[in-house]
Order: structure tokens, then C-alpha cells, then sequence
């Protein structure tokens, strides 16, 4: 495998992941804080409703849970694929 | 000790601190200057970053937006943590591993044009010197507050402060200077709230407490909040409007607080100071990390201050007769010296009625009780810092606040002109101007540019345009607009080029300024708008701080149409964009600089 194919599936394994975790970082804050709050209202919890949670509290967690995620995972996609910097 | 010399102590030992990291950390060569030589460890980096970001506005202003706004205000807390997703994913590492120092520098070099740098120049300046002027001005009004001095005076303190160690320091001792404003601010924000989420839940966590019983009556106390505002005519705290507008205009705004997030020049360039690709990432996400510890505990502070405030007037609850004006507690007389508290006794019958008048079928009501209006107007940026004096909190925290104030305001005020003087000393003056100018000339034009831009800063904000949120608003709005959609595709496309890149970014930032400007009034003048800034009167149905949204699509729009009918990029572009797209090489890349 050449050079530049190995960079092409590289960066092809990395824009899956990127397009994974933006449809998560959008279902939680537009989705379930704004949109789909509505239909979660059934969701009790604290004295207010589950879409409430994720609007003041949950989409922030998930965000912090998705970057780790991806960073954690890009490193081992470097290394898989031989891009890592050393 | 009385209060004035308490802050006068705290806010000075905190000063000391950060002149004597600035003048520690003093930079040497443009590298340190611009980029602190690229050896900052990503934890380290994420701290400086997260108080860079944290201005006045997230330790002041959001709290209290959160207090009075309930649910709707959930926009800010997503929309300034969600743009960090962007950045990480997005972003950080490709330009991190481009090894240059400044934005307009890689659009220009992507974009292989001049041009396209010097609109990005444009876009920079324009963003930045409107979000410092609101800097500025909350800078003036913490200082005015606690050190007992005028308006102007407070500017100028911290105009004074600001240049010194921003002009000496550079990004290094900005770096470390930052790290150590973020040590108080953090401290400052969450000592107050544990403190009253323990009165009133006796749970520690402010997070964990705003979802918690509230202890005096067992419910939970979001619920005794809707039910007590409820009961003065105000909407429920955790009303959400269903209906397609209101809930477009939430989606737009959110979102535009998110890319605007990630296109902001002072904040992207500080992931060029970590040794590798991979800390960028990294960095990110302790950047959020910390920025969350303050914005986790942000809607519990709202929440338990609107709470507070309720049961301060209507001491037996919101149904029975509220306090009198003359037995009112020392911190409304404290804040109505400011003027930023008020009460008139529309009823003349001495008790301070606090409701709202604007709800017609609350109305009444309140003319069965006798009365005539309204007699209290609280200003929603008062409320973190009347906080602790609210909940009857000791003076040390008090003066804790103050400089946790100041450390928000002054840190992103040095982030946003040290992005300011490299795009003018790096972009301007050494990549168009004098190619030639040595390493020293080039920091000293960096340096005379902090000078000009601190000067220019803090003579807007003695006289500012507009409320600060409004100039806030627009620096995202243009960032948005402007300068994240080209970021983006230059990287995740290699088909986009040089006009392409230059019509996007103009059509982007010309569509939301006249936006804004329409309905803000022309240069912020008031009553030069055309359209009201409402839901309803609007000219699309959106608010003008929801715009950036819109104005970014239409930026990817026109730089994709354009690009499309012109010529291809040229292939040594295409290799630029291949090599930055993986990490291998990176440390060469900043080296050869």
C-alpha cells in the first residue's frame, strides 16, 4: 500500500468518526435540549423534565465525553495507520 | 476591617500575582511571543484557554441571564461549551500541525491569495476590537464597584494593568498569567454557590443541588421555583415555547454561539502553542473540562439566586405581603447606590411589590392587592456579584468575587489583543506591508499594535456603542459568519479556492453586519434601525443575535457555488491540505518557521 493510500484510509477512518460524534453532539443539545424536549417530557427528573437536563446540563457532559472520546480514538488511529508524529 | 479595604487587599495580592508572572515569563522571540515557543503542556494550555474564553460575560452577565431568562437562556450554556466539539474535531489539530502563528495566516496560504488574508486581517479586527471593547467596559464597571472609584477610572486601572503585562509578556506570559486568573476566577465562582446550594438543598454540589430538594419545604427545587414566580405573573422558570419561531430562533442561536466559538481568532490560536497534533486534541478537552466547572455551576447559581431573591421581598411567600422598603436588607442598599438596583413606591404604602407587570391576565390580580405596578427593577448583571452578599455570605468572599470579576474580564481582554497585534504585526505589516522587517522589528510592531489597540479599546469603551452583550453578540456573528465556514472547508476540502474562499468570507460577514445593523441601528446608533429586534418584527423572523448562523451557511454556499465555476485548485494546494490533514511531521513543520 502506498504512501497516500495509507493517508487516504486514514483520513477516510477519521471523517466516520467525526460524522459519529457530530450527529451525537447534535442530537443532545438541538435534539434533546430544544427539539425533541417536547416528546421527553414524560421524563421526570429533579422537578423539571429530562429535556431541561440535557439543555442546562446533560449536552455538556456528552460534549465533554465526545472529545475525549475522539481524541482517545484518533491516537490510536494514528498509530494504526502510521501517522502518528513519532 | 470594612469591605473596601478587604477588596482593595484581595484584588491587589491577585495583581501582584499576575505582573509578577507576566515579567517572569517575559518573551523573547516572536515564537514565544506569538505562539510561547510551542512548549505549553496541553493541561496547562487547556487552563489558559479556558480563562481566555471565560470573559466578563460568562462570570457576570450569564448567570443572571440563566436567573431571569429560565429555560430559553440554556442556549448560552450550550452554545459556548458545544463549539469546543467544533474546535477539537474540527479545527485545533489540522492548523495546530499547518506550524504557523496567526488565522489570517493559513487562510492565506490555503487559499494561496493575499487577498483572502488580508479580508481574514479584516474579519479578525472587526471581531476582536468589538468583543474587547465589552471587555472594557465590564473591566471599568468591576473596578468602579469595588474599588470605590469612577467609571473612567476603573477603565483606565485596568487598561494600565492589561498593557503591562500583555505588551511585556507576550502569549507566555499570557499563557502563564492566565493559568493563574483562571485559579481565581474558578475559585471565586463555585466558593458562593457550594455555599448557598448547602442553605438551601444541603447538598454540596451546586450541580447536583439545582436538581435537588429544596430543604425548607421538601419539594424539589425547580418545582418551588416555577410555583413562586408563577404566583407574581412571571412564566415558569422551565417554560419551554413550542411554538416553530421561538423554537427556530432558539436552534439558530444556539448554534451560531457554537461556531462562533470556534471561530474565534483569540481562542483558535492558542492551540498553536502545544508541542504536538495529538496535545491539540487533547487540549480541548481540558479547555472544556475547565470551562465546565464554571458553566455546570452557572444554572444552579441562577436558579438559587432567583429563588433567593423571591423569598428576600416575599419573606412568607410569594402570596402573602412582601418586605417593607425601610426593613430592607444592607445589600439592596448597597447596590442601590449603583443605580443598578431601583425602587419606587408606585403604591405609596412602603412595601416593595416585585412582579410581573407585563402579564396582562396576572393583572388582575394585582389590582385586587392593591397594586400599581411594579416597584423594583433588578439589572440581570448584578446578580453574580450581589450573590454572596445576598446569601449573607462573609466579606472575604465578597472581595473573593471582585477579583475573580477583574481576573475574567482582564484575561480575555489580553487573549483578544494579543490575536489583534500578530494578525496586525504577522499578517499586516510583515506578510504584506515590510516582507523584510526582522524578527525584533516584528515585535516591536506587534508590541506598538497591543499599544494602539489597548488605546483604541479602552476610548470605546468610556464611550461604548452599545450594551456590551449587543457588541459581544456581533463578534460572533461575524466570526461565524466569517471566518469558521472558509477554516472548515479549507481543510475538509480541496476543491475550494482562492475567489471561492474570498466571495464566501464577504458574503458572510457583509450579510450578518447589515443584518445586525438593521436591526441594532447602524453602527449601533440608536434609532437608525429599520426592523424591531423581536421574534415578530424582524425581517426573517430571526433575532439579530441568531443571524451568524444563517450568514455562515451562506458563506459555505457561495465559496462552494464560486469555486465550482472556477478555476481548480492548483495541486501543490491539494498537497498542503493532504500534509495537514495527518499528524506525521508536525514538529518540522513549526521548526522551519
Amino acid at each position: 500500500m502506498s504512501d497516500k493510500d495509507k493517508a487516504m484510509d486514514y483520513w477516510k477512518a477519521n471523517v466516520r468518526l467525526i460524522l459519529i460524534s457530530l450527529v451525537i453532539w447534535a442530537v443532545v443539545s438541538f435534539g434533546f435540549g430544544i427539539v425533541l424536549r417536547p416528546l421527553l417530557s414524560g421524563i421526570a427528573i429533579g422537578g423539571t423534565d429530562l429535556g431541561f437536563w440535557f439543555a442546562q446540563q446533560g449536552s455538556i457532559l456528552v460534549f465533554l465525553g465526545l472529545i475525549f472520546f475522539y481524541a482517545f480514538r484518533m491516537n490510536s488511529l494514528d498509530r494504526k495507520h502510521g501517522m502518528d508524529e513519532e | 476591617m470594612d469591605q473596601f479595604t478587604l477588596n482593595l487587599i484581595v484584588v491587589g495580592a491577585t495583581f501582584a500575582i499576575y505582573i509578577g508572572i507576566a515579567i517572569w515569563a517575559r518573551a523573547g522571540s516572536t515564537s514565544e511571543f506569538y505562539a510561547a515557543g510551542r512548549g505549553v503542556h496541553p493541561v496547562t494550555n487547556g487552563m489558559a484557554t479556558a480563562a481566555d474564553w471565560m470573559s466578563a460575560a460568562s462570570f457576570i452577565s450569564m448567570a443572571g441571564l440563566i436567573a431571569f431568562g429560565g429555560y430559553t437562556a440554556s442556549s448560552f450554556l450550550m452554545g459556548w461549551t458545544g463549539g469546543y466539539v467544533l474546535l477539537a474535531l474540527l479545527l485545533a489539530p489540522y492548523l495546530r500541525k499547518f506550524g504557523k502563528f496567526t488565522v489570517p495566516e493559513f487562510i492565506g496560504d490555503r487559499f494561496y491569495s493575499q487577498t483572502a488574508r488580508l479580508v481574514a486581517v479584516t474579519c479578525l479586527i472587526i471581531a476582536s476590537v468589538t468583543y474587547v471593547i465589552g471587555q472594557m467596559t465590564g473591566v471599568g464597571v468591576a473596578f468602579s464597584r469595588f474599588l470605590e472609584v469612577s467609571n473612567t477610572a476603573g477603565l483606565l486601572i485596568g487598561a494600565a494593568v492589561v498593557f503591562a503585562y500583555a505588551v511585556l509578556g507576550g502569549m507566555k506570559g499570557i499563557t502563564y498569567t492566565q493559568v493563574a486568573q483562571y485559579v481565581v476566577l474558578i475559585t471565586a465562582y463555585t466558593i458562593p454557590a457550594i455555599f448557598i446550594s448547602l442553605q438551601l438543598t444541603g447538598v454540596a454540589l451546586p450541580p447536583i443541588g439545582l436538581f435537588s430538594e429544596y430543604t425548607a419545604t421538601g419539594e424539589p427545587l425547580l418545582a418551588r421555583l416555577n410555583e413562586v414566580i408563577q404566583d407574581l405573573g412571571f412564566a415558569a422558570y422551565t417554560l419551554q415555547d413550542t411554538s416553530f419561531l421561538p423554537m427556530l430562533n432558539m436552534l439558530l442561536f444556539t448554534m451560531s454561539l457554537m461556531i462562533g466559538t470556534a471561530g474565534l481568532p483569540h481562542v483558535i490560536i492558542r492551540f498553536f502553542t502545544v508541542p504536538r497534533v495529538a496535545d491539540a486534541r487533547w487540549s480541548a478537552g481540558w479547555a472544556l473540562v475547565f470551562i465546565s466547572l464554571l458553566y455546570l455551576t452557572a444554572p444552579a447559581v441562577g436558579a438559587m439566586a432567583r429563588l433567593n431573591l423571591v423569598d428576600t421581598i416575599y419573606p412568607n411567600g410569594a402570596s402573602e405581603q412582601p418586605i417593607a422598603y425601610d426593613e430592607r436588607p444592607d445589600w439592596i442598599k448597597n447596590w442601590e447606590i449603583t443605580g443598578l438596583l431601583k425602587f419606587e413606591d408606585k403604591n405609596g404604602d412602603g412595601l416593595i411589590q416585585w412582579y410581573n407587570e407585563g402579564n396582562a391576565t396576572f393583572a388582575e390580580t394585582a389590582t385586587e392587592r392593591g397594586w400599581q405596578g411594579s416597584e423594583l427593577t433588578v439589572n440581570n448583571d448584578i446578580l453574580v456579584l450581589a450573590n454572596p452578599e445576598i446569601a449573607g455570605l462573609p466579606s472575604w468572599v465578597i472581595a473573593l468575587v471582585a477579583a475573580g470579576g477583574l481576573a475574567a474580564a482582564l484575561s480575555t481582554a489580553a487573549g483578544l489583543l494579543l490575536a489583534i497585534s500578530s494578525a496586525v504585526s504577522h499578517d499586516l505589516i510583515k506578510g504584506a506591508i515590510n516582507p523584510g522587517i526582522s524578527e525584533r522589528g516584528e515585535l516591536l510592531a506587534a508590541r506598538i499594535a497591543m499599544a494602539i489597540a489597548i488605546a483604541v479599546a479602552t476610548w470605546l469603551g468610556l464611550n461604548p456603542p452599545g450594551f456590551a452583550a449587543q457588541t459581544v453578540a456581533l463578534a460572533f456573528g461575524i466570526a461565524a459568519a466569517s471566518l469558521f465556514p472558509v477554516l472548515m472547508m479549507g481543510i475538509f476540502s480541496t476543491r475550494i479556492n482562492n475567489h471561492g474562499a474570498v466571495a464566501g468570507m464577504l458574503a458572510g460577514l457583509i450579510f450578518t453586519v447589515v443584518y445586525i445593523f438593521l436591526h441594532k441601528g447602524w453602527f449601533f446608533i440608536p434609532g437608525t434601525n429599520s426592523f424591531p429586534d423581536t421574534i415578530a418584527g424582524s425581517l426573517f423572523g430571526i433575532q439579530s443575535t441568531a443571524i451568524g448562523a444563517v450568514g455562515a451557511i451562506l458563506n459555505f454556499a457561495v465559496a462552494y457555488g464560486v469555486s465550482k465555476v472556477t478555476a481548480d485548485t492548483p495541486q501543490e494546494i491539494k498537497d498542503l491540505v493532504e500534509s495537514v490533514r495527518v499528524p506525521r511531521g508536525a514538529g518540522s513543520a513549526a521548526a522551519d518557521h
